[in-house]
């Protein structure tokens, strides 16, 4: 699929070598747009797309604290986004040239509203959960008809890992997510910032490492998909994409998504233009395309993944907007929960946690 | 004026390429971080002046470095990692440049190509290749399942092992060059000589040979171990999180803490401790070559 992304990329270079012609360059996640709709967009608005993929917010930030990154559009997600604004990272949208503005849907705005007031720095792009990825009857085989498919005991509790190291388990390779779950398991405020309390995590999380087979942020995709590994903590769409890429293989390989009964971490990704962007006006004119009902629908019907753009609903297929798993129902919403970034010592204290954990000492 | 127009030039090579962005590393070391762009303070600022500007240098965080353990149980783990390796490339480097400086002189620029060949393919694009021979279900696994030698496959890929396979495979060129170098300059009469006053052909090869090609040696296990040492691609991609080198840590300091002033001390310090044995080799090299005039 990343594959798929880079010669696509490197076509739609060569294929439109006017030398000359106006660039934008865009820097999004892998796995998360329909490529069809890069193409829709050069041929809408005549300007070359220069489309490249990235798997972890550490590795956009650090980009975009260097500065001269030279994309024009990026997407952090929030927590990540409200730090690189206060660095002044990004510039203000102009509402003038997004004409598709009014399409957002307030519910979204409201809640990314925290990360970036006003929502003057960007626009969100989709939104999603963290939980589970079960390869159901592989689950079901280690552990049994009653496994806890919707559960962090499925994930933290030592004994459960024990036996499904056997078909294998990754973990997302992202602290700002598995350990604000582990504090969420053991019942303390997954948004905590106190050293001490975070602290907490360790002993858990060092249970069952060594039943973790790998932590990665975008291998459990095709991992799951091929029957490579039965358990993935893991991103709502990414998981529900190996399903259908499993399906589509017709290898008998059944996944499904669970977010935590416990309550799952939900985020929201940002479209946002950085302060040095080479050419803003295309940045822009990216933006709106992507605000565009029919296009942000196109998205999300082949990434599995809600957005937030109210226009964009009624283009929904019924197996996006009527899945719970993509359009949370009441209940789940009411069970997910925010985060906020973390100050810089309370960082370093994470990332040295996670380095243990990671490296087992 | 030739001369010095001579000597000038890798002078400035030297400053232009390895003191400038020394000491711009090092000025980061001393910094604080901070949240701004790039994510570092004091910036320098020309109004306030360049004392108001070092006043706010410190050492604080080389005080930290050994405060936390990490750092040196990565550094140790590093070098550790990268003499094992170098002592590997060098067994499996002697014999194959020993050959070659053996064989027909009408072989050797042949010899010579078939060394650099993987070079002409992308560094990057040969370790996924080995992640593609050494997982689970890859080529090696496949063909000793096929053979019977095995009847589970044998996990490498994610392992030390595979680190080793890997540094091994990529450094193995820059060990048989100086070797070869050296080795391809040796005078036959010597050890014919050696022969001639009884030595066996192994006391020749220990005595006349070995001592020979040392400089080449010693060049080409320079040449593996001091970029070893600092090594981030191939313990990222063929090592399992287990594998602890600095070089893994240095990227986390950048990215995982945006800690540029801790980044950029840590990596001041790898730099001393690789230039202090190089330094120190150097002299009693130059100590030696006085003595023997």
């Amino acid at each position: 699929m990343k594959i798929k992304t880079l010669t696509l990329t490197a076509v739609i270079a060569l294929g439109t070598s006017a030398a000359f012609a106006e660039e934008v360059r865009v820097y999004n996640w892998s796995d998360y747009i329909d490529e069809e709709l890069l193409k829709k967009f050069e041929e809408e608005t005549g300007l070359t797309l220069i489309y490249d993929v990235f798997d972890s917010n550490e590795l956009l930030e650090t980009k975009m604290l260097a500065g001269g990154s030279g994309y024009d559009v990026v997407v952090p997600t929030g927590t990540f986004l409200q730090r690189q604004i206060q660095a002044g990272a990004f510039q203000k949208l102009d509402e003038a040239k997004l004409s598709n503005a009014g399409n957002m849907w307030e519910v979204i705005k409201e809640r990314t509203a925290q990360y970036d007031p006003d929502n003057a720095y960007s626009i969100n792009y989709m939104w999603g959960s963290t939980g589970l990825g079960v390869n159901v009857n592989k689950v079901k085989e280690v552990l049994g008809e009653d496994a806890p498919l919707n559960s962090m005991d499925l994930i933290l509790k030592p004994e459960n890992m024990e036996k499904l190291s056997q078909c294998g388990v990754h973990f997302l390779d992202a602290p700002t997510e598995i350990i604000p779950m582990a504090l969420q398991y053991i019942g303390e405020d997954p948004d905590s910032h106190d050293k001490d309390v975070i602290a907490k995590t360790e002993p858990v999380l060092m249970a069952v490492r060594p039943h973790i087979q790998k932590f990665h942020s975008s291998e459990y995709i095709n991992a799951l998909a091929n029957g490579d590994i039965c358990v993935a903590v893991g991103w709502s769409g990414d998981v529900l994409q190996a399903r259908d890429r499993a399906a589509e293989a017709e290898n008998g390989v059944e996944i499904e998504y669970h977010a935590f009964k416990e309550g799952s971490l939900m985020w929201f990704d940002q479209m946002a233009i950085p302060v040095d962007a080479p050419n803003p006006e295309g940045a822009h004119k990216f933006l709106n395309f992507i605000m565009e009902g029919q296009n942000m629908a196109a998205a999300s019907n082949y990434v599995y993944y809600a957005n937030g753009n109210k226009a964009a609903q009624e283009f929904l297929e019924e197996g996006v907007i009527g899945d719970s798993a993509i359009y949370p129902d009441d209940a789940t919403m009411q069970n997910l929960y925010t985060t906020t970034p973390y100050p810089a010592k309370t960082q370093r204290t994470v990332t040295r946690l996670w380095t243990k954990i990671k490296s087992g000492t | 004026m030739r001369r010095a127009f001579l000597i000038a030039v890798p002078y400035l090579w030297l400053l232009a390429l390895f003191l400038v962005p020394f000491v711009i590393v090092l000025k980061i070391s001393l910094s604080d971080a901070a949240i701004a762009r790039p994510p570092y303070m004091p910036q320098f600022d020309w109004a306030e002046g360049i004392w108001a500007f070092l006043r706010e240098l410190d050492f604080e965080n080389f005080i930290f470095l050994t405060e936390d353990d990490l750092y040196w149980k990565a550094y140790l783990s590093s070098v550790r990692i990268a003499v094992v390796s170098t002592l590997l490339t060098l067994i499996v480097g002697y014999p194959i440049a020993y050959a070659m400086g053996r064989a027909p002189e009408e072989w050797r620029p042949t010899l010579m190509m078939l060394v650099i060949l993987p070079f002409w393919t992308s560094f990057l694009i040969r370790v996924y290749a080995w992640m593609g021979i050494l997982s689970n279900e890859g080529v090696l696994n496949q063909f000793l399942l096929w053979t019977g030698i095995i009847s589970a496959p044998l996990t490498i890929l994610n392992t030390p092992t595979a680190v080793y396979i890997g540094i091994v495979y990529t450094y193995l060129p820059f060990m048989i060059l100086p070797i070869y170098a050296a080795l391809d300059r040796l005078d036959g009469s010597l050890i014919e000589a050696a022969e001639d006053l009884g030595c066996s052909r192994v006391q020749a090869f220990w005595l006349v040979t070995i001592p020979l090609s040392r400089p080449g040696i010693i060049a080409g296990c320079f040449l593996v171990m001091i970029p070893v040492i600092g090594e981030f691609v191939i313990p990222s991609l063929l090592g399992g999180s287990g594998t602890l080198m600095i070089g893994k840590v240095l990227w986390e300091e950048f990215f995982s803490n945006r800690d540029w002033p801790v980044a950029s001390a840590v990596a001041v310090v790898l730099l001393l401790i690789l230039v202090i044995p190089i330094v120190l080799f150097q002299r009693n090299q130059q100590k030696q070559a006085e003595a023997e005039q």
